[in-house]
């Protein structure tokens, strides 16, 4: 069939696509290793130069910059975050996929709802008070704690679970006495390993990147993207050091990128035919 | 649970050995475990979910200030943003802004899909390299695009000056900086959608479009009279899920302003979601901050409700 060889537009296409991907990246590579008035240079300096290590230096060690504090704190958000809400999740799915319950369809059809509402933006109000009331502002359990909540995780591993647990397993191993929990640790989570993995990752990045509300109730103790946005609040002109400040706080995302790129996009691919 | 301590020769005797209690406490297993599985992400959204928008709305029926003095309101708040010049600037710049990156995202995620549909050597690395945008955090995508449309010294100008372009300041005016804000959405959520649309694609029945080339269809007619139409279920579910994220668009134009809710000299940029923070967490009205974010509720169901209908038209042949 030659409709599936590429053509010469198709392969220059794909060419700008990975261009333009890459260059933002590349950029910020570029800044991050030179120095301030090289950032503000007409015409622009487009080669890296050799002040990275310098300037990667001068803004873990920036006194007003809490970086490292930052990417510790992101660090223990993201994790405690990421295995809560694969628990729950997987706990959740294999109840709605292979258990029988009244009221099982109505519960699974609110989860459904719980996912259309963008409770984030909706929400930060009285949760902000809540967080207040409690004395919970600055502390890393308020970041972390309304993102337990998703919908999502629910959503996914309930598909999962229903295409790789058959019911017949299920049913076999009650017949040999195991308790429901000891089916889902010993027949439900082996066979689902894969979905926990690509809701492990995407809620690891969620939350990584998350923004509004660590700057809303956790400013004086900030995640990485917290720390960014000081900075480029307080020195916005500081090009080199901002720059080598983003870097650092990708990093961490690429190399999962790099590990699990296989996972991520099968996974994102096979998650959007079964949605 | 129980069982984890018996021997697996007596698990596997226990139907004819089953002691009462045993038996009991198994009926209570099967009928009780399901809602206690369950009950882990309702209690969250009881906590999370519920409890937050219903408080929404109560705020939202109050006067709250600086001293702390808390009124009845009534409808009050509503009726104040309905005729509040700021309100309706973030919603014209919020829905501006989602049109002047939605619509092109869209047909570059579709192109770039039917291209990466084809055969091609390295096929993963091509994916993860369409993808590597969204890894990326959207604050440092914010910080670098900041920078790459400076006024003075940035590429963006110092390219279009090669065409004869004047140096355009694309913080200070109003369209310039809806597309420079556009274009850290597109950068970052392109890849990603074609992505999604190459998965839609790859569900489409191959002889189809077989059948279509033997009745001599071109390539380019069998795009838009198979891959499209088929391709209705997967669109309906990127556009929603673009609409949703575009009207509640913060990170970037926050960013864009060295992270100032203000949205620029003139709030220019400022969305909704910025309008609702700035209220909240700088004016400490949290009544009228509640009141805005009942409004970007609706604002987003008629959006939703808008694409949908609009998506479900597109490639229609009947």
């Amino acid at each position: 069939m030659t409709i599936w060889k590429p053509t010469v537009l198709t392969r220059v296409m794909l060419g700008m696509a990975i261009v333009l991907s890459a260059f933002p990246l590349y950029w910020m590579l570029v800044i991050a290793s030179r120095t301030n008035s090289d950032a503000v240079s007409v015409p622009p300096a487009l080669l890296p130069g050799g002040n990275l290590g310098d300037n990667i230096v001068a803004v873990l060690t920036h006194p007003e910059a809490q970086f490292v504090q930052g990417l510790t704190n992101s660090f223990i958000v993201a994790t405690v975050v990421t295995i809560s809400v694969i628990f729950i999740s997987t706990l959740a799915g294999f109840a709605f996929a292979n258990l029988n319950f009244k009221g099982r369809n109505a519960l699974l059809l609110l989860v459904l709802l719980t996912m259309a509402v963008p409770l984030q933006q909706m929400g930060v109000v009285p949760l902000y008070r809540l967080m207040v009331a409690l004395d919970w502002t600055n502390t890393l359990k308020a970041v972390i704690l309304p993102y337990l909540l998703n919908g999502f995780g629910v959503f996914l591993m309930t598909q999962y679970t229903r295409q790789s647990v058959p019911m017949e397993l299920v049913e076999a191993a009650r017949v040999d006495g195991a308790a429901t929990l000891r089916i889902w640790w010993n027949v439900v989570l082996p066979a689902v390993r894969p979905g926990m993995a690509v809701l492990g990752i995407n809620t690891f990045m969620l939350m990584w990147n998350d923004y509004m509300w660590p700057l809303i109730v956790a400013n004086q103790n900030p995640t990485v993207q917290i720390a960014i946005n000081s900075l480029n609040a307080r020195f916005s002109t500081e090009y080199s050091l901002i720059f080598a400040g983003t870097a650092l706080s990708i990093i961490p995302l690429i190399v999962v990128f790099v590990l699990f790129g296989r996972q991520i996009v099968g996974g994102l691919m096979e998650g959007a035919v079964k949605a | 649970m129980s069982l984890d301590t018996l021997p697996r020769a007596a698990r596997n005797n226990h139907r004819r050995a089953r002691p009462p209690g045993r038996r009991w406490r198994s009926r209570l297993d099967v009928k009780a475990m399901p809602y206690a599985l369950v009950s882990p992400y309702f209690i969250l959204f009881a906590a999370f979910g519920l409890f937050p928008l219903a408080f929404t709305l109560y705020y939202s029926l109050y006067d709250y200030d600086l001293t702390g003095t808390v009124e009845w309101a009534g409808l009050g708040n509503y009726t104040s943003l309905l005729s509040d010049d700021d309100f309706w600037r973030a919603t014209v710049n919020t829905v501006s802004m989602f049109i002047i990156a939605t619509v092109p995202q869209m047909l570059l995620a579709l192109f770039l899909a039917n291209a990466l549909n084809k055969r091609l050597k390295f096929r993963l690395a091509i994916r993860m390299s369409v993808l590597l945008p969204l890894v990326t955090s959207v604050v440092a995508v914010a910080v670098v695009f900041t920078q790459l449309f400076a006024r003075d010294w940035g590429l963006v100008n110092y390219i279009l000056s090669w065409f004869g372009v004047d140096a355009t300041n694309w913080r200070a005016e109003r369209v310039p900086s809806w597309i420079a804000i556009a274009t850290m959405v597109d950068w970052r959520w392109t890849g990603y959608n074609a992505i999604i649309f190459l998965a839609g694609m790859q569900t489409i029945p191959r002889d189809l479009y077989e059948a279509a080339s033997i009745d001599g269809a071109s390539r380019r007619r069998q795009f838009w009279q198979i891959t499209l139409p088929m391709l209705r279920p997967t669109m309906i579910f990127v556009v929603l899920n673009s609409t949703i994220g575009g009207l509640t668009l913060f990170a970037e134009p926050m960013t864009f302003y060295n992270g100032n809710p203000d949205g620029g000299s003139q709030g220019q940029f400022q969305t909704v979601a910025m309008f609702i923070y700035k209220e909240a967490f700088r004016e400490f009205d949290f009544g009228y901050a509640s009141a805005a974010a009942w409004l970007l509720f609706l604002l987003i169901l008629i959006g939703a409700a808008i694409n949908f209908l609009f998506v479900r038209r597109i490639g229609g042949t009947k």
